[in-house]
């Protein structure tokens, strides 16, 4: 059978198991439940990694602005599906707080109001990623013109000035200002956060795929010889900082949604970090690699860890060491030992499909079969 | 009378008080080979990087197929430390990035290869085919573009026939042997659909062998795609037996102009490989 079509089937097999496999933790499990925190929160930093990876790991542009962009789409996803009637106690210290309308009872009074609040979410989710892009847009024109480090530091800053301007309370009418947003509309489950991400992801997958993928891919390795080949420079890491910031964007949007309640102090860097380790644990420029990482880190740190924090692990009950701080302690451990054996990450830059390639046989082996 | 390709005019390419390039002037017309050789730190590749848009001259004007494409004068604090003559010809500033003169139908090779390192042989030839599409990103995530991408990689698995590596195109670039990454990176830059193709150094570090066979190359690839080839070299084997024409760089200076025979027999030419003897 074909190679690549033993790989497709291959890749659609894996997926479609591992979705069938979320719908039944759904089906089985109460939407409290750890198992569906996890995935859910697994799914919107897999997002989140992967549109990282885009610009870190396929286009070579090492930014750290992605707690900002994730804060603009989840106000964005916030601000705008807090239904109307319960503005007045969310933004209490506010009065005649919050836009004047409400995706939810806007679409609620069109489609019904089950129907309208789904997609009442999805386009505050699209707006919220939207806003992000606009924002990379303006950003990009001068930050771009920095070179690896330096590009972090630029985007490092105007992600920590993004969370003090929306903590600013002049803009406490939109904002509610450093208090918490909350009683916007969510998804429970988590299969709806499994086929938005998923979704994204995919898209993400098919640019990379695509002529303009190469095109990043090019000018990671060699940006001299990408624009001695004709690859416009500023306009393609522009078109790749935009489109990784629109998908952060909905990232942050799933962030929200997810929380429940947000506000802008937890869009803080330590966020950027922990979805850089993300990136680096899965392997930088494999978006198999970011998602397989994001759902070991997130399973690790929020539920086969938790008892390093809480007293009892693995059956040992210890309170006098596995106390609060503890996990992290471990953690770091696991972190180091990664590092250390995984140079290039979980995956290196493999993808799914290529777990099916034969492993190239090592030098030696193939000088003895050629005697 | 043949189409003028390239024609360099009046280029000086000054480091602060550094001449790298002094005056030069140069022509190349359509389907010639021209060689552009002198010792080491004559300012060759200083030359091919005005002409390519990496540097912007100081001074001096490019035109590429009876269109100027690049001019320059003397600004700001090198007003005062300009050396050379022309500085009041040129009054326009035109200075396109190198992608722009790509797109304009020029592309070039580098003195030590720069291959994408993490890609096939395949892709990397399909990359240069990047600049010639015309679909924007959406139709490209949305593979409404199947028909253009079919065509490009068409004509990259013909392309890569051409120049014989077909067999090879699966394998990392970096795998080649030296002498095929050297000829893959030719294809590379014969993808951009180029009218004037510029070599920098194409037969450094290669053995005699090797040297031959890409001498046949080089000529294979101007009777086939009806070239104009432009090339920077050291091997003088090389350069005598293909060039049409050849100019000869020393410190910044051209020295000679000719054909090979002439320059083998030219006193200034001699004198600057070798040397001049102090008591002469």
């Amino acid at each position: 059978m074909n190679m690549t079509k033993k790989k497709t089937i291959f890749t659609a097999a894996v997926l479609l198991v591992l979705f069938a496999a979320c719908v039944i933790v759904d089906l089985t499990l109460p939407s409290y439940h750890i198992a569906v925190t996890v995935i859910k929160k697994a799914t919107v930093y897999a997002l989140v990694a992967v549109s990282m990876n885009l610009l870190n790991g396929f286009t070579g542009l090492f930014s750290l602005g992605q707690a900002g962009f994730m804060l603009l789409g989840a106000y964005s996803y916030s601000v705008l599906t807090i239904p109307d009637g319960k503005k007045a106690t969310v933004y209490q210290y506010f009065e005649n707080g919050g836009l004047p309308f409400s995706f939810t009872d806007i679409f609620g009074g069109i489609f019904g109001e089950q129907v309208g609040t789904i997609v009442g979410m999805l386009i505050a989710l699209l707006i919220g990623g939207l806003l992000a892009a606009l924002f990379a847009f303006l950003i990009g024109l001068p930050v771009l013109r920095l070179k690896s480090d330096y590009l972090a530091i630029a985007t490092l800053g105007f992600a920590e000035i993004l969370k003090a301007f929306f903590q600013w309370n002049g803009l406490g009418p939109i904002t509610n200002g450093s208090n918490l947003l909350k009683s916007y509309p969510t998804f429970n489950k988590a299969t709806p956060y499994v086929i938005i991400a998923g979704l994204m992801i995919a898209l993400i997958v098919l640019l990379i795929n695509s002529t303009y993928g190469r095109a990043f891919k090019a000018i990671r390795d060699d940006e001299v010889a990408a624009e001695a080949m004709g690859i416009n420079l500023a306009r393609h890491k522009r078109m790749s900082f935009i489109i990784s910031s629109f998908f952060a964007g909905i990232g942050g949007g799933m962030m929200a949604m997810y929380m429940g309640t947000i506000a802008a102090a937890p869009f803080k860097s330590a966020l950027t970090y922990e979805i850089l380790l993300i990136v680096v644990i899965g392997g930088i420029g494999s978006i198999t690699g970011s998602v397989l990482a994001s759902f070991l880190y997130i399973f690790s740190s929020e539920w086969l860890l938790r008892g390093l924090d809480s007293g009892t692990f693995l059956g040992i009950n210890a309170p006098a060491v596995f106390k609060n701080g503890f996990r992290m302690a471990v953690f770091s451990v696991i972190i180091m030992v990664i590092v250390l054996f995984f140079r290039k990450g979980i995956m290196g830059d493999k993808e799914l499909p290529n777990l099916l390639d034969k492993r190239p046989k090592s030098r030696k082996k193939k000088e003895a079969a050629g005697k | 009378m043949s189409k003028n390709v390239l024609k360099i005019e009046n280029a000086t390419m000054q480091f602060g008080g550094v001449v790298a390039v002094d005056n030069l002037n140069l022509e190349i017309n359509q389907g010639e080979i021209v060689a552009l050789i002198g010792p080491n730190g004559a300012g060759k590749t200083t030359a091919f990087n005005v002409v390519t848009g990496v540097y912007q001259p100081t001074n001096g004007a490019v035109w590429f197929n009876g269109e100027k494409i690049i001019e320059n004068h003397p600004q700001g604090k090198m007003k005062k430390l300009y050396k050379g003559e022309h500085a009041g010809e040129y009054n326009n500033t035109i200075a396109p990035t190198p992608d722009v003169i790509t797109k304009l139908g020029m592309a070039r090779t580098f003195q030590n290869i720069r291959l994408w390192k993490s890609q096939t042989v395949f892709d990397n030839v399909l990359i240069a085919k990047h600049c010639r599409t015309t679909s924007n990103v959406f139709s490209a995530i949305f593979r409404l573009n199947r028909k253009e991408e079919a065509k490009q990689r068409a004509e990259v698995e013909e392309l890569l026939k051409v120049v014989g590596l077909y067999e090879e195109r699966n394998e990392l670039a970096t795998s080649l042997p030296y002498g095929k990454q050297r000829r893959l990176e030719i294809a590379r830059a014969l993808a951009a659909e180029p009218t004037l193709l510029l070599l920098d150094e194409p037969a450094a570090g290669m053995n005699p062998q090797e040297t031959d066979e890409l001498t046949a190359f080089i000529g294979e690839i101007r009777d086939k795609f009806n070239m104009t080839i432009f090339l920077i070299e050291h091997h003088m084997d090389l350069v005598m037996h293909i060039s049409d024409r050849i100019y000869v760089l020393d410190f910044g200076k051209q020295i000679a102009e000719g054909t090979p025979e002439e320059i083998q027999n030219n006193q200034r030419v001699i004198d600057a490989y070798l040397g001049v003897a102090e008591d002469a």
